[in-house]
């Protein structure tokens, strides 16, 4: 168990009580995303991957086990603890973007940094760096319905690492996107990982998009059946194409 | 979160959905205009009828047969000439006694006629009354002693008459008799829902004999000053009481004439407010549900607003002051609308109508309440929801 890892997972589970059925998404995950890693989790619908990202993000509590984002333990934080949690440490990349529609690009990148008191002056440089970084200074001023697809995942990319999280999680990042604007998106996300040094940590049915990734988690049932870093021995091993032979599509 | 930071947020919801935050405030600014209304039209008519019954005079005593009560009818007359001369020298003053023999009576003067109040007096009544005469001359002790037929008419009674002609000097027709007008009263207006410029003065003796009786109806008594008032209407409560020892008589002052009529109209203030005030709630639930609907729709965006840092506190707040805003912007409109509406009752119709501060800072501060108030539920419930299930809502 290494303490500066950016997030540290043992032997975590997740039961959801459902009309008093108990269901278990999760059934005993263990993972370390270490600082700067380039992580896909690939696995079926109803896999856990959904359940997982949500842990790993500070979005939910495991039911059991133990997880330190950030070196921090989650177990016994208030939601407003939590909520600080994630604003410190991860940034979230949505399929659908999850843009606020009546703001402009550059408010809409500044939003993480209105809860962390940051007065609009500051918020707003940062947040126009943000955007040159991912090649949208000329769309500052621009509502999310006057930009492509590409473009407004390319703002909510800059709204995650405005932050300058140690983890960005991105779920299904290029599910709303057509092949190529999706291309030049993960390749935005590897380029910032390379230059930034943030761990990103993609969820995907796609194949192709996991594979891009140095290090692939299969997920099934609830479980980790596959990680290419236990197999290499390294979390940052090269690419080792079909992992598992598990992966849909 | 900087609280500046979440009222800009909360105006921006509101803006967005412009014509819904206005229907809803639409409550808001009813209600509260409502308020201001009825309570300037109440405080109005207060000090409309303070004004008036103080317009009478100072420190008068009206003594009246049978007791002073809302719900007993005026007990009638057997007072006459020998208890006039009788409260005159308890008063010690003729000139601090007046005394009034009523009737209604047809007065006609060429083919114009008017029905008024005919009042049979002593030439004392502008020594106890503020009544000004505006042309001529008051009645004096020589008419009333021989019984002159003279008459002071009352302003409206002198327009209806005469015209824009003088009727001082003319003659006028009280039931058949004639009469020759020496003098009309200044305006006064109403008082106590009675048109006290549609009056007839004549001599006490003179209407005693028109109306072939020998009873007063009422005396009024000015007191030296605010301290003797009371036990001058003790002293001649009890002298006439002597006199006709089967009889009831009762003196009362300006100040509790003041004191019921304050009371009635009090309560009938408050009972208007209170109606306006349930509007004002009707308001305040419409605000609650429009909140509700409103953290519904926007579930999403708590989601992902949470999923960036904001605490439940931040979201809770940020509904609370969307509820706030909504009702203090629609208040601080039902303000405007109720003050303006105040004035130009007051200007152009003869309803009074008197803003008063503390009702249009009451009126404020409920506003606020109420969003506070119907804001809190709808606030905790978008606070309380689970990030994760608010990111997968559609």
């Amino acid at each position: 168990m290494t303490g500066d890892a950016a997030i540290e997972a043992i032997d975590v589970a997740r039961t959801y009580a459902l009309d008093g059925v108990s269901v278990s998404a999760l059934r005993g995950v263990s993972l370390t995303i270490a600082h700067g890693e380039h992580v896909a989790v690939v696995g079926p619908s109803g896999s856990g991957k959904s359940t997982l990202m949500h842990l790993l993000g500070g979005l939910d509590q495991p039911t059991s086990g133990r997880l330190r984002i950030g070196g921090r333990d989650v177990a016994g934080l208030t939601p407003a603890e939590m909520a600080h949690l994630r604003n410190a440490t991860i940034g979230f990349v949505f399929q659908s973007f999850h843009l606020l529609s009546r703001t402009s690009a550059l408010d809409n990148v500044a939003l993480p940094l209105v809860y962390r008191g940051q007065g609009a002056r500051e918020r707003r440089e940062r947040a126009a760096l943000m955007l040159e970084r991912v090649g949208l200074s000329h769309r500052i001023g621009h509502k999310p319905n006057q930009l492509s697809g590409g473009e407004q995942q390319r703002v909510a990319i800059a709204r995650a690492l405005v932050t300058e999280p140690a983890v960005l999680l991105a779920d299904e990042p290029t599910g709303n996107l057509d092949q190529a604007t999706g291309a030049a998106v993960l390749e935005l996300l590897e380029q910032l990982n390379t230059a930034e040094g943030v761990a990103v940590v993609l969820v995907t049915h796609d194949r192709e998009v996991a594979e891009r990734a140095r290090r692939q988690i299969t997920m099934r049932d609830g479980r980790i059946v596959d990680d290419s870093a236990a197999a290499d021995g390294a979390g940052t091993g090269p690419v080792t194409g079909d992992a598992s032979g598990e992966v849909p599509r | 979160m900087r609280l500046a930071e979440a009222w800009r947020v909360a105006l921006d919801a509101l803006r967005a959905n412009r014509l819904r935050s206005g229907l809803t405030m639409l409550g808001m600014v009813i209600g509260v205009g409502a308020v201001v209304i009825l309570v300037a039209l109440g405080t109005g008519t207060k000090n409309e009828v303070q004004a008036q019954v103080e317009g009478l005079g100072s420190n008068l005593l009206l003594v009246v047969p049978g007791q002073v009560s809302l719900n007993a009818a005026p007990a009638v007359s057997r007072l006459d000439q020998s208890d006039l001369d009788a409260v005159i020298r308890v008063a010690g003053d003729r000139d601090r006694v007046a005394v009034s023999l009523t009737s209604g009576e047809n007065v006609r003067a060429g083919k114009e006629q008017v029905f008024t109040s005919l009042l049979g007096v002593l030439e004392t009544t502008p020594k106890v009354f503020l009544r000004d005469v505006r042309a001529g001359a008051y009645l004096t002790r020589t008419d009333v002693e021989t019984g002159r037929r003279v008459a002071v008419l009352g302003s409206s009674v002198a327009r209806t008459l005469f015209g824009e002609r003088d009727p001082v000097g003319q003659q006028v027709t009280i039931a058949g008799v004639r009469f020759r007008v020496i003098g009309v009263f200044a305006p006064l207006g109403q008082s106590l829902g009675v048109d006290r410029d549609n009056e007839v003065h004549i001599p006490l003796s003179t209407a005693q004999r028109l109306l072939a009786t020998k009873r007063v109806d009422a005396f009024a008594v000015k007191a030296p000053d605010a301290e003797t008032i009371d036990r001058l209407g003790r002293d001649i409560v009890a002298e006439l009481q002597r006199r006709h020892p089967d009889e009831e008589f009762s003196a009362v002052t300006q100040e509790q004439i003041l004191g019921v009529l304050g009371d009635i109209l009090g309560v009938l203030t408050a009972v208007l407010a209170a109606i306006a005030g349930i509007s004002l709630l009707v308001g305040g639930v419409g605000v609650s549900n429009i909140m509700l609907v409103s953290v519904r729709e926007r579930t999403r965006e708590i989601g992902l607003r949470m999923a960036l840092g904001a605490r439940p506190r931040d979201i809770g707040l940020q509904f609370l002051l969307e509820a706030v805003l909504l009702t203090t912007i629609g208040g601080l409109l039902g303000i405007a609308f109720g003050v303006g509406a105040s004035l130009a009752t007051a200007a152009l119709s003869p309803v009074p109508a008197a803003l008063t501060w503390w009702s249009i800072a009451l009126a404020f501060g409920v506003s606020c309440a109420v969003g506070i108030v119907f804001g809190v539920v709808p606030a905790q419930r978008a606070g309380r929801l689970d990030p994760v299930v608010a990111l997968r809502t559609d």
